[in-house]
């Protein structure tokens, strides 16, 4: 057991405010380095309960190194990682152990063992961890299956399934224990626009049926614009901005601006958005005309 | 990698699976290898005796002692590094590249335990089985080329392999047996379970593995020899 004292274990529910809160997850001047290259520089943020928590930021600005870093697949140089108040870096292996299995993660090329079917990546986890007979394993395995819209393929191997199909298993086999913390390594990676709102849309609507601690790396715009509860913006492994999805639209950051808006479309379609905002501009514009039209300001 | 599995029964039906991939997969190759290894030692034994004052049952006795000292234990383990060592090695290597190892860390198992003993385990029990067979299976196909090629008859043969014969011979090919089995899964398996990169890194690492496995054999032939033949 993680909590062995059940005082401590109260007070561990208590952030850095004094309040307390489940299934939090707090960072405080994380920092880590491969060599001299820093990765992660002072980065602080608390993911929030039941939201989907998004870390956004250019290839190499350390979305994944963060992302591994809280899991504790990479030690962190300095700083310390809070699970529901209690220190993920202060804990030995069996309590990290525990806590591992309060946690699904579902990887960028999704990470289903190839020698097994549908079914044995699903129930693997319960294997391990349950001691469940097959009948009631199974029942689940259907259960969650279900919940990602992929029955009747329990007897397929990976190999076998489509790109987003995969993804769906990932999905099932991380929130089979019924986890408190998600977290997703670019979900859409390799996936066609639908098939990436598809599976962006699972993500969130598990999150908020479990209430679950969603932390999704990524930098697909569709991502961010559908799911951004609660982003956090990294360039070169500092933490640059935080917001929400709305946040982003009048964010006055460059760089931000710059990695959002990349292209001149959306540059365009985002002044548009402020000028409606600001009702300079109304509902039944002529889309084809204000664009043909100079930049707006 | 020493800690207390997470759930008996899933470690027991891997090393189960192990032993099966590794023990009964090897098969094939051991059987062919260990029968013509016995058949060609006889005829090349019988081709160098010139001398018509050795008596033909000295055949068998070298074909005996070559097959349970050197041959069965130590060609045997140099093809199970190939075999056996580069599939550990690119199983492990393809787990840790396609994030496999992380996926199972996350779930909070312990990756060395659960993936790397039973490996070691499986091998320390399959292989000294494949050994012992191999020997058995060098005698008789020396046994039938010896008759087959009318070199020497099968009663002669036979008497032949009782003559002298030294059981502590057996012990030591079973001691190498189990020193080469450890060499054969722990190196592979350290080599796939760091490898860094892609597809091509874990060609490498396997290829390197199969190389650094079949040099550690050979010193660790010689230094037991050493040590346990050194009158």
């Amino acid at each position: 057991m993680i909590f062995y004292n059940p005082l401590k274990y109260l007070e561990s529910k208590k952030n850095s405010a004094g309040w307390r809160i489940w299934g939090m997850i707090e960072f405080k001047n994380i920092r880590k380095s491969f060599g001299e290259k820093v990765v992660l520089d002072d980065v602080s943020h608390v993911m929030e309960t039941g939201k989907a928590n998004l870390i956004i930021g250019q290839s190499g600005s350390g979305k994944t190194v963060l992302q591994k870093c809280l899991v504790g697949l990479f030690e962190p140089d300095e700083g310390e990682i809070i699970y529901d108040g209690m220190s993920f870096t202060d804990m030995n292996v069996d309590e990290r152990k525990e806590l591992r299995q309060q946690i699904g993660m579902l990887f960028q090329g999704s990470a289903l063992f190839d020698s097994m079917t549908v079914e044995q990546n699903i129930m693997f986890p319960l294997d391990m961890f349950t001691k469940n007979n097959f009948r009631d394993k199974l029942k689940r395995v259907n259960e969650v299956l279900a919940r990602v819209n992929l029955e009747g393929v329990n007897k397929k191997y990976p190999a076998e399934l489509s790109g987003g199909m995969k993804k769906r298993v990932g999905i099932a086999r991380a929130i089979v224990l019924n986890p408190k913390f998600l977290f997703c390594d670019e979900p859409n990676s390799g996936l066609d626009p639908q098939t990436s709102m598809v599976i962006d849309k699972l993500i969130l609507d598990i999150t908020r049926e479990f209430n679950m601690t969603t932390v999704i790396n990524t930098h697909d715009m569709n991502s961010v614009m559908e799911m951004g509860e609660n982003i956090i913006y990294l360039f070169e492994g500092k933490k640059e901005w935080t917001g929400n999805k709305k946040d982003i639209i009048f964010s006055k950051n460059e760089r931000l601006n710059n990695f959002i808006f990349a292209s001149e479309f959306l540059q365009d379609a985002k002044d548009m958005r402020m000028l409606e905002a600001k009702g300079k501009i109304s509902d039944d514009r002529d889309m084809d005309e204000l664009l043909k039209g100079d930049k707006l300001d | 990698m020493f800690t207390r599995p997470e759930n008996m029964r899933m470690y027991w039906k891997e090393l189960m699976h192990q032993c099966v991939e590794i023990g009964i997969g090897s098969l094939g190759i051991v059987i062919i290898i260990s029968f013509f290894m016995g058949a060609v030692s006889a005829v090349q034994t019988s081709y160098q005796l010139v001398s018509p004052l050795i008596p033909l049952t000295t055949i068998a006795q070298i074909v005996r002692d070559t097959v349970i000292l050197e041959f069965a234990p130590t060609v045997v383990c140099i093809v199970l590094a190939g075999v056996v060592g580069s599939k550990i090695a690119s199983e492990l290597g393809n787990m840790r590249v396609s994030e496999q190892i992380d996926a199972l860390e996350i779930m909070g198992i312990n990756t060395k335990s659960y993936l790397i003993m039973p490996k070691i385990a499986a091998c320390l029990i399959t292989i000294p089985m494949l050994v012992v067979l191999s020997m058995v299976l060098g005698i008789v196909g020396g046994r039938l080329a010896g008759a087959a090629t009318k070199i020497l008859s099968t009663d002669t043969y036979d008497m032949g392999l009782i003559l002298n014969f030294v059981p502590y011979n057996v012990f030591f090919a079973l001691v190498k047996a189990y020193t080469f089995s450890f060499i054969i899964s722990s190196i592979p398996s350290y080599y796939g379970y760091y490898v860094k990169g892609g597809a091509l890194e874990i060609g490498r690492s396997s290829t390197k593995s199969v190389v650094v496995s079949c040099v550690m054999i050979l010193f660790a032939d010689y230094v037991l020899a050493a040590l346990l033949l050194n009158k």
